[in-house]
This record gives structure tokens, sequence and C-alpha cells, in this order.
């Protein structure tokens, strides 16, 4: 996803990951995303389409946001449950 | 859905099946298979690996209540799509809808084992706050949940937060309940793959 063959540029894929450094509309979409993504409007997703972006483009960004927050959650928990085994 | 890509933009192949599934179980194709189906080397075809993993693997935990924790945490990140698919696959494997009504419904008055609640509480935790500390770490080990058990939870808490913010996102349609009990009877025999 952040490596291969895509539509987006790697380095805004890697922001999509992140959720860093993106100006709007697409970091508006990628912080709701990650966030609290029950809150995408189809205002959100039609900005980003008149921003020139592809279905394509949007897609890939959106998976990216969706898995990097989700990676970030499950990384930190597997951390605190090291640090909760160690400290017994 | 919210892109036409994702209802309409398959491969051949794809799309073959998709009228195939339509023919056999008179249901339309469910939204979740149309998104892992789109350029799945982009990120289907390793989600698909996920969830089988997380929700089908070897586990202390049951196939219930791995479903139950995929209910609880869409539930929790306000995903009305997949709470409904996975309470339908949770009320099959345990052949117990009170059970999983009580729990979706009130976690701390539900009558479950101490080990799930706490399992649950702390994944409920970590999807609304998107954190959680040590100490939730030792509440959970305190009541009895092994190591293993806590990665295992953390695996279906990582594919279905990265499945409840896709499905909002990309807008998945709530159908009636009948859609989610013959994709539940689905998903229990045949799992993600």
């Amino acid at each position: 996803m952040l490596e291969g063959r895509a539509s987006t540029p790697q380095a805004q894929r890697r922001g999509a990951f992140d959720n860093a450094g993106l100006e709007a509309p697409i970091g508006t979409l990628v912080e709701k995303v990650a966030m609290h993504a029950n809150s995408v409007t189809d205002e959100d997703i039609a900005a980003m389409r008149i921003s020139g972006l592809s279905e394509d483009q949007i897609f890939e960004l959106a998976v990216c946001a969706a898995v990097g927050q989700a990676s970030r959650e499950h990384d930190a928990a597997l951390s605190a449950l090291a640090a909760a085994i160690g400290s017994d | 859905m919210r892109l036409a890509i994702l209802d309409s933009g398959h491969s051949f192949g794809t799309k073959a099946l998709f009228a195939m599934i339509r023919v056999v179980s008179r249901q339309p194709v469910p939204e979740p298979l149309k998104l892992v189906r789109y350029r799945a080397d982009f990120y289907g075809a390793a989600m698909q690996q996920i969830m089988q993993e997380a929700m089908r693997g070897p586990s202390a935990w049951s196939v219930g209540d791995r479903e139950l924790m995929a209910a609880f945490v869409s539930k929790a990140n306000e995903s009305a799509y997949c709470t409904n698919a996975h309470a339908a696959v949770s009320v099959r494997a345990y052949g117990d809808k009170a059970k999983v009504a009580a729990v979706l419904a009130n976690l701390e008055t539900a009558v479950i084992e101490e080990p799930l609640r706490a399992t649950l509480r702390m994944l409920g935790k970590l999807t609304r706050e998107h954190a959680v500390g040590v100490g939730d770490m030792r509440d959970v080990l305190a009541a009895g949940v092994s190591r293993k058990q806590i990665e295992d939870a953390l695996a279906v808490c990582f594919a279905l937060g990265t499945t409840n913010r896709l499905a909002d996102a990309f807008k998945f349609s709530v159908g009636p309940p009948k859609v989610f009990e013959a994709g539940a009877e689905y998903l229990l025999a045949r799992g993600y793959r």
C-alpha cells in the first residue's frame, strides 16, 4: 500500500497513513477517517473530487488513513501490554 | 457507496463472481466483499488474510467471543453496518441472542465471564480514546486473561478498526436484518477468505 504501484504519490500515501502534513481537502478527509470516520460526509468526498482527485486516488488515501490509525493504536496497545507484563 | 468504483469498478472475473453470488444467495453482494475485491493487491487481499487469522485462526477465544469483540469494537466506533454484521455472526456462533444483545446494551451488567468483560472493556477504551495504558493492561491480566489472549483480541481490534473506518468513509448501506442473517450464515460456515 505504501511501497507498491498506485495512482497517488508515495509521499501523499505516507502522509495519509501518518495523518500528518496534508492540507485540505485531503487532510480533512484523512483526519476524519482516522479519528471519527462516521463523521465523513458526501461533501468531504465531493471536495476531494473538485480538487482534481480521481475515485482511485480517494480510495487509496482513505485506505492508508484507516490502516495507519489502526496500526498506531495496535502498536501502542502492544507496547502497553509489554510494559504491564514487564512490570509485574 | 460513495465511490462508484467500489460498486462497479471490479475486474471482469470479479463481476462474474458477484453475479454468481447474487443468484445463489438471492441477496445483494455484501459491500465489505466489494471493498476487499476492488484492487485486491492494494488492500483487500492482505486484509482478508488478517481477518481470517484474527477471527478464525487458532485462539483460546471462541469464534463467538471474537465476533462479539468485533461487534463491540464496531459499536464503540459507531459503525452501524459492522456492528450489525458481527453481532449476527456472534449470535449464531453462541446460539444466544440475549447474551450478545446484553453486552452491546451494557457491558457492565451483562452476564458474561469476567475475563471476556475485562477484555471488552479494554478494547472499548482503545477504540474510543485511541490509546490504552499500562494500568488498563494490568486490569485485563488481573482478570485472568493471558498475554496471548490479549494479543488475539488486539488483532480483532486492528482488523475491525480498519474495516469500521472504511465502512463509514465509503458509506456502506445498512440493510434489513435478513441480509445480516444471511451474511452471518456464510461467514460462520466459510470465514473471511
